[in-house]
């Protein structure tokens, strides 16, 4: 293992490791507005939204990210539509995401039950008082551990990124391979590259959900 | 009681589930000050009948009024409705995500736009009333069910309801945690709350009602005063449902 | 418009190539599929022993299968070991390790999941009615089991064609490589092919995970287990 190659290139690791949480960070904001969207417009039973958003998640849910990002990055530019490949990676992770999102707030809701609802109104609050201060708190907090995990689960699918020429973590990887012949020093800067993003977030999902289950919310 | 005001009237409503008649044709009027205490089997239509009063359930056909308005009516905003109606749940149903105090002052606040500090001082002199002022900052969890039961109740009489329904309250409870609940009805009937209260308990029915009525498949078979309902019911149902909580003959 | 351009996808064996590409995707995936579910069950099994060494180990394989990104192991596998072991895995072959070992956790992981969630009575029932506990096992246990792993089965497969698509990136010949080499073909003649073919790749997609994942959810309805739904 020549420990010398890695403390040169730990740098470039490093960056593209900024990138891939950078597009990452954006992808999961973009996902969880989109997610909460779709939610309440199904909630609410909103007429032709409600259509769509469920035809979205259909989409999303059974059709590879990379696929996607082809689509995007070299598809669309025939049609005129050029978008940058930062750009690509973010509305791909968003469209990604949007539907796993939507999914974990969907089951966060439903965890909510009905009496709550109602006393609620019974206490003379409005339809959307309820919403605002009784429900969406409760479902917000079920939700929680289905969000950690979508979380998880995107920024492992940043690992494609460099299909569209992002200087990813990957690409790092490959191109420290393909250069260098230096296979093994590059695969296990990779691993821990990953480990090092990945295991906090799901430490702190594994706690958090050990919490949320002992705070048993309920009467 | 000098003079009896009408407060609530329910006429032929009729209430429906699918093709599952519920409610047939009832027709009911609960005066200012009374405590009605509804009585009868499981599936009578007993909390069906509490939640059609306070619109929680839509009914078929019929008319409610409260103070002469016809609630029922098309337009008419139940949120404000609801501000003079106050309703107990079996299972408390407190806000797990608030703590004691912030549960009672929401409604103040949020619907009846109170001052906060208004809103609170009322609060606490509630919680004081029933013995729970230490509890002000505990979340529900932390609370006994009966506990929950009277901070629900404390919640509900904040808003300063015209009348107030109870929905088998202490159905869920631990018989210890039962009488502290009752104890805090009865002052309230002292007090002269209008209640309307669906319960088991026939011995509180009995102390606490000044009318009761025996509700069995969706119609009022029997309505009289607690003694007489009590002692000697006039109807062969009343009779057999009374029964069983009599343990008369010995083994 | 680009009405021209769709055109691509019709002339000559175009389509063909794309669904065989398409097939070799479907094809790694069952194959993993298959393998996983067979490891899986074993692995289930395991992990309720009650060896402490066993869950520890079996614990850590499941942790680094749920981090690591799947393409990060088949780079392991298809770079790092043929260096290692001198080796030459092809593509395909990598993939196919790579998915059964990804596979054979998560069912691990669902089936462990199943086993526990029987209630313990049922075990005890089946020892009251003096059955020995490998006929508890088989009778008891294993049909219910069953009953909650195939949706969830089939909810997997759908991920793991999704998921192989990544082979690309390692050089297998899959749809979206047969894609590129239309569009390339087909540069002057058709200049926006490209969009048309990552769009029916999309769709071709679409129409095979689809079908599969509304199976597996009418199934999970049938078969109403109250539980998680992932």
């Amino acid at each position: 293992m020549d420990f010398g190659f890695i403390t040169t290139h730990t740098s470039a690791y490093i960056k593209a490791a900024g990138l891939t949480l950078r597009l990452g960070l954006w992808g999961i904001l973009l996902s969880l507005i989109i997610g909460l969207f779709c939610c309440m417009v199904s909630y609410y039973k909103v007429p032709v939204l409600r259509r769509i958003c469920a035809v979205y998640i259909e989409l999303s849910r059974n059709t590879p990210l990379l696929v996607q990002l082809f689509f995007l990055y070299f598809g669309l530019p025939k049609l005129g539509v050029v978008i940058s490949a930062e750009v690509c990676a973010i509305i791909g992770l968003s469209f990604l995401g949007g539907s796993y999102m939507a999914e974990a707030f969907r089951s966060g809701l439903d965890s909510v039950e009905r009496v709550q609802l109602e006393s609620g109104l019974s206490l003379g609050l409005t339809s959307a008082q309820v919403m605002y201060f009784v429900t969406l708190p409760q479902a917000l907090s079920s939700s929680i551990p289905a969000l950690v995990a979508n979380v998880i689960f995107l920024i492992k699918e940043t690992s494609v990124f460099s299909a569209v020429a992002l200087a990813d973590l990957m690409f790092v990887a490959k191109d420290l391979i393909g250069m260098h012949y230096k296979t093994n020093e590059a695969l296990v800067m990779l691993v821990v590259a990953y480990a090092i993003i990945l295991l906090p977030i799901s430490i702190a999902a594994a706690l958090l959900e050990r919490r949320v289950r002992r705070a048993g919310f309920g009467n | 009681m000098s003079e009896t005001v009408k407060l609530l009237e329910l006429q032929n409503i009729e209430k429906s589930f699918g093709d599952l008649e519920v409610l047939k044709s009832l027709s009911l009027d609960v005066n200012k000050g009374e405590v009605l205490v509804v009585i009868g089997p499981s599936g009578c239509g007993k909390s069906t009948l509490l939640r059609c009063i306070n619109g929680l359930e839509p009914i078929q056909s019929g008319k409610i009024k409260l103070d002469g308005e016809e609630i029922t009516a098309p337009g008419i905003k139940w949120s404000k409705v609801r501000q003079k109606i106050g309703m107990v749940f079996q299972s408390y149903e407190l806000f797990p995500h608030k703590t004691v105090l912030d549960n009672i002052i929401l409604s103040p606040l949020k619907v009846q736009k109170r001052n906060k500090a208004d809103a609170v001082k009322d609060a606490l002199a509630l919680l004081d009333r029933v013995g729970l002022l230490d509890k002000k900052d505990a979340y529900p969890r932390q609370l006994s069910g009966g506990q929950k039961q009277r901070v629900a109740i404390i919640r509900s009489l904040i808003m300063e309801p015209e009348i107030m329904l109870f929905d088998e309250v202490t159905a869920a409870l631990d018989p210890e945690t039962v009488r502290e609940v009752l104890d805090v009805m009865l002052e309230l009937a002292r007090s002269g709350m209008t209640m309307i209260i669906v319960t088991h308990e026939m011995q509180f029915a009995r102390a606490v009602a000044d009318r009761v009525i025996f509700l069995d498949e969706g119609e009022i078979v029997e309505e009289a005063e607690p003694e007489a309902f009590f002692e000697k019911p006039k109807s062969d149902r009343a009779s057999r449902f009374l029964n069983i909580f009599n343990f008369n003959e010995k083994k | 418009m680009q009405d021209l351009g769709i055109r691509v996808l019709f002339i000559g064996n175009n389509m063909q190539r794309l669904l065989l590409g398409l097939w070799e995707t479907v094809q790694i995936s069952l194959i993993a599929v298959i393998l996983s579910i067979f490891l899986g069950i074993i692995l289930g099994m395991a992990m309720t022993v009650k060896n402490p060494a066993l869950r520890a180990v079996t614990k850590v394989y499941l942790e680094v299968m749920r981090i690591m990104p799947q393409l990060v192991m088949l780079f392991i596998v298809f770079f790092g070991l043929t260096k290692a072991f001198g080796i030459n895995l092809s593509g395909r072959v990598s993939a196919v390790i790579v998915f059964t070992l990804w596979g054979t956790a998560e069912m691990g992981d669902l089936v462990r999941g199943a086993l526990i969630s029987i209630p313990p009575h049922q075990y005890e029932s089946g020892a009251a009615l003096a059955m020995t506990k490998l006929q508890v096992y088989i009778y008891v246990v294993i049909p219910q089991t069953v009953r909650r792993l195939i949706p969830l089965a089939i909810n997997l497969t759908t991920r793991m064609i999704k998921t192989t698509t990544l082979v690309v990136l390692i050089g297998v010949v899959e749809v979206l490589k047969v894609g590129q080499q239309i569009i390339e073909a087909n540069r002057y003649t058709y200049p926006s092919a490209a969009f048309w073919i990552y769009a029916a790749i999309f769709a071709l997609y679409f129409l095979v995970c689809w079908p599969i994942s509304l199976v597996a959810r009418r199934l999970e309805r049938k078969w109403q287990f109250g539980g998680d739904a992932k």
